[in-house]
């Protein structure tokens, strides 16, 4: 009898046991390495960074700061994910912080800054800010008059990469209004009966932002700076007229079946090429032209194509409407801390500072808006045009309106409402959508 | 908790290995001990439960990391243990022992799922930030946007589909390959997918996918197979609505298997007597099928159908490894996720509540299923 109720105590007993440990086993604290815990690191010789910067570009960044962590003793640990984006606001949110994040987009800081998870920008840093870079760039790494981190590197966007030699032949000019490059499409098509343009929008989680780069040009070009930055703050919604227009323009291109998509299909074939990929069409002559940032230069280097103005590949600004003025578009990245124990300030202080910018210019392939950058240190004639527009003061510099907005539309509706619209959404449709995703707390 | 592990993570990985294997022993083997010794009489037993009321609060506290669930813990092991000694003195009755053992477990339960639910369902009527009560915005959200309403309408298909299709698969396969030779091969061949988990699926099938443009070298297998017969490549993950049906067929590839394996049993639980009665009234193979089988394995079929539905209203990893939820492919699980990274706390826990509310009429019927197998029993 006493075993009969013995077993019929055991066999829930064991169950419970069970889903205790189970539960045990879930909720062990973060799964951090060192310093993770809500960013409250402490001072062990180690500063975790987590950014999106990867592959080539992640080696040659660690090879950046080496020198400086052997002299001053601090080992900096990279860690780089292509889905930055979605997961540092869930490791934020989860208590599971790096000490340092390297945000693409200061708008998905801000979200972060707003919400208490970030430390504020120590005064060393602040003062490195105020000495090397301009208001406007101070003003991105700024949420509510609080500075909370320093510009890295930054990228010129809107360039049109060509075929110098191809033109010659050709006899077809670079243009320098946006109605003669639309009038340039046009030539090509019908002197070549293949597609002009290149594009690719492919890029895993953050598929669709190549696309925000045309649509911010235009805008920027079409309707100007003023506009542009109501449009940013959302005063100026997605389904304004100046912002459909600037869709339309965009739509004339990339929407057009004769005009897209060299080298890799339909217009729909857009969304599944990777944004890297047209750099091999634009090397091997199957594509003429392709809107891309600064960065692009390494992509058609590593696709075996020299890029210089009597090269194989090099690029223009896109033009104006008028052929006046000179207002580019361009991205960057703001270093953001989660901790602020002495390691972490003593990185983010040599990050933004001009020692830094040179030692990463001079490995290639990227630039900085740091003005103690010096220009003849990078490595192409594309990234020194690029120096130079950014250290113009006549430049009317705009930043990625995609990295500005709250993450929900500039890393989100935005990308999304791209990859739907090249499918072949209409605009309207694809706007509200963009818009609906707006925070729902401004 | 977390120091342990960390701890662990310095040592060789084979050194890991029987150091997680022991720990998890050595409390099993505590747990056991004090379910032993929890009714007995005597000093020496009232010292040993003193003491695990002290100990097993102070080892939650160091593998949970939370004072207060170890301070609910302590509460609620102090009581418990006085009640029980003070029990087992007299003779203890067994119902009581029962309660007393059980509460741990409830309380566990409150903490771990019922309160997260209660707090959920509070988050979906707040704001993003969590610090105003917003009414039903979040709701009236979800169902304007054409978005929105396309992520429930999609979760819907999934349901719609992926356990119907799974369920009669496996049945048709199972009854196919009843009492054939090599019936265990055919079984492990299907089964097989069940052991990969879906993310690892999802970049299989991604592959089997992927569409390269016409005249290059294609490294889809689908595409490939088209191009081989003359065709054109398809984009089989951009091109709404059919996607959605090719990411259905990865969950129907993983969970075939299941289906497959329950009903099999089941299958063999069919007495033969019933079926030679069918066979001497002269009834041919499908009636039969129909008229013996099927009734006959009605209660695993159920489960079989059930669980597959609550499989594909959960399903996540498929959708976000795949497509991230774009080309309208997006799911309420994926949504969630996607919200709560974009921090609208409200639009995600909406979601969810969302969610348990298209959950909860399969449960009850399983749950009222269960209790009527029970009656015929």
């Amino acid at each position: 009898m006493r075993i009969t109720s013995r077993g019929r105590v055991l066999a829930p007993i064991a169950a419970i046991g069970v889903m205790g440990l189970a539960l045990t086993a879930c909720s062990g604290g973060p799964g951090g390495g060192p310093g993770s815990g809500g960013g409250a690191g402490e001072a062990d010789g180690k500063v975790t960074v987590y950014g999106t910067i990867a592959d080539t570009e992640a080696e040659l960044l660690e090879e950046s700061w080496k020198t400086w962590e052997e002299e001053n003793d601090i080992d900096i640990v990279y860690e780089s994910s292509k889905e930055f984006e979605t997961q540092i606001s869930v490791r934020a949110q989860g208590g599971n912080a790096p000490d340092i994040a390297i945000f693409p987009q200061p708008g998905l800081m801000g979200d972060l800054a707003t919400r208490g998870y970030l430390k504020e920008a120590p005064e060393s840093v602040v003062s490195n800010i105020d000495e090397y870079w301009s208001t406007d760039w101070k003003a991105y790494g700024t949420v509510d008059d609080v500075v909370y981190g320093a510009p890295l590197m930054a990228s010129v966007k809107g360039f049109v990469w060509y075929s110098p030699s191809q033109f010659e032949e050709n006899g077809w000019e670079v243009p320098t209004t946006y109605q003669e490059l639309l009038d340039l499409t046009a030539t090509i098509q019908q002197s070549t009966g293949e597609a002009p343009w290149c594009a690719g929008f492919g890029s895993d989680a953050a598929t669709g932002w190549p696309g925000t780069d045309w649509v911010e040009d235009l805008v920027l070009r079409q309707a100007g700076a003023d506009v542009y930055d109501q449009w940013v703050a959302n005063e100026i919604p997605f389904t304004d007229p100046q912002i459909k227009e600037a869709f339309e323009a965009v739509g004339e291109i990339l929407k057009n079946p004769d005009y897209v998509n060299a080298g890799f299909g339909d217009v729909a074939s857009i969304n599944t090429t990777p944004f890297g990929d047209p750099a091999g069409a634009l090397a091997d002559g199957t594509c003429a032209l392709h809107h891309q940032a600064s960065f692009f230069d390494g992509f058609i280097t590593d696709a075996g194509a020299t890029v210089a103005e009597d090269g194989d590949i090099w690029a223009f600004v896109t033009p104006s409407i008028d052929g006046s003025g000179n207002a580019v578009t361009g991205g960057g990245e703001i270093v953001g801390a989660f901790s602020d124990d002495e390691e972490t300030v003593k990185v983010q202080e040599y990050l933004s500072s001009p020692e830094w910018a040179n030692s990463r210019v001079k490995l290639g392939g990227v630039i900085s808006a740091n003005t103690g950058l010096d220009p003849a240190n990078a490595s192409s004639g594309i990234l020194t045009q690029a120096i130079e527009i950014l250290q113009d003061p006549e430049t009317t510099f705009r930043f990625d309106a995609s990295d500005l907005m709250p993450s929900a539309v500039g890393a989100g509706t935005f990308w999304k409402g791209m990859i739907d619209w090249i499918n072949g959404t209409d605009t309207d449709t694809v706007l509200e959508q963009i818009e609906a995703g707006w925070p729902s707390d401004g | 908790m977390s120091t342990f592990l960390l701890w662990l993570s310095t040592l060789p990985a084979l050194a890991q290995v029987p150091i997680i294997i022991a720990a998890f022993v050595a409390l099993v083997g505590v747990l056991i001990f004090f379910i032993e010794i929890a009714p007995r009489r005597g000093r020496v037993y009232t010292i040993l439960r003193l003491a695990a009321c002290v100990l097993i609060p102070l080892l939650i506290l160091a593998a949970l990391e939370s004072y207060t669930i170890a301070i609910i813990a302590a509460g609620v092991l102090g009581v418990l243990f006085f009640w029980l000694d003070y029990r087992s003195s007299e003779g203890a009755g067994y119902l009581f022992q029962l309660v007393g053992f059980l509460a741990p477990a409830i309380v566990l339960l409150i903490i771990g799922l019922v309160v997260p639910t209660i707090q959920t369902t509070i988050q979906a009527f707040l704001n993003a930030r969590g610090d105003t009560f917003v009414g039903l915005d979040n709701f009236v959200w979800i169902f304007t946007q054409p978005q929105a309403v396309r992520t429930v309408l999609n979760t819907i298909v999934w349901v719609l589909i992926a356990p119907v299709v799974s369920t009669i698969a496996g049945l048709a396969y199972a009854v196919f390959i009843d009492k054939s030779r090599g019936e265990k091969y055919f079984k492990i061949l299907v089964f097989m997918p069940m052991a990969i988990s879906f993310v690892g699926a999802s970049i299989i099938w991604r592959f089997v996918y992927t569409a390269r443009p016409a005249g290059e070298q294609q490294i889809g297998l689908l595409n490939q197979i088209i191009v081989l017969f003359g065709g054109q490549p398809v984009t089989f993950l951009a091109v709404d609505p059919w996607n959605t049906i090719a990411l259905i067929v990865v969950l129907i590839w993983v969970q075939t298997g299941f289906a497959m394996v329950v009903l099999s049993a089941a299958i063999k639980g069919v007495p033969a007597e019933q079926m030679e009665a069918a066979e001497l009234d002269g009834t041919n193979a499908w009636q039969r099928f129909i008229n013996v089988t099927v009734p006959g394995i009605r209660s695993s079929l159920v489960v079989v159908l059930t669980t597959i539905s609550i499989a594909s209203l959960k399903v996540f990893d498929i959708v976000r490894t795949m497509t991230a939820g774009a080309n309208n492919t997006s799911v309420i699980a994926n949504e969630m996720y996607t919200q709560f990274k974009n921090f609208e706390q409200g639009r995600s826990a909406a979601f969810a509540v969302v969610l348990f509310l298209l959950v909860l009429p399969i449960v009850v019927y399983n749950a009222r299923q269960i209790k009527k197998q029970r009656e015929i029993r």
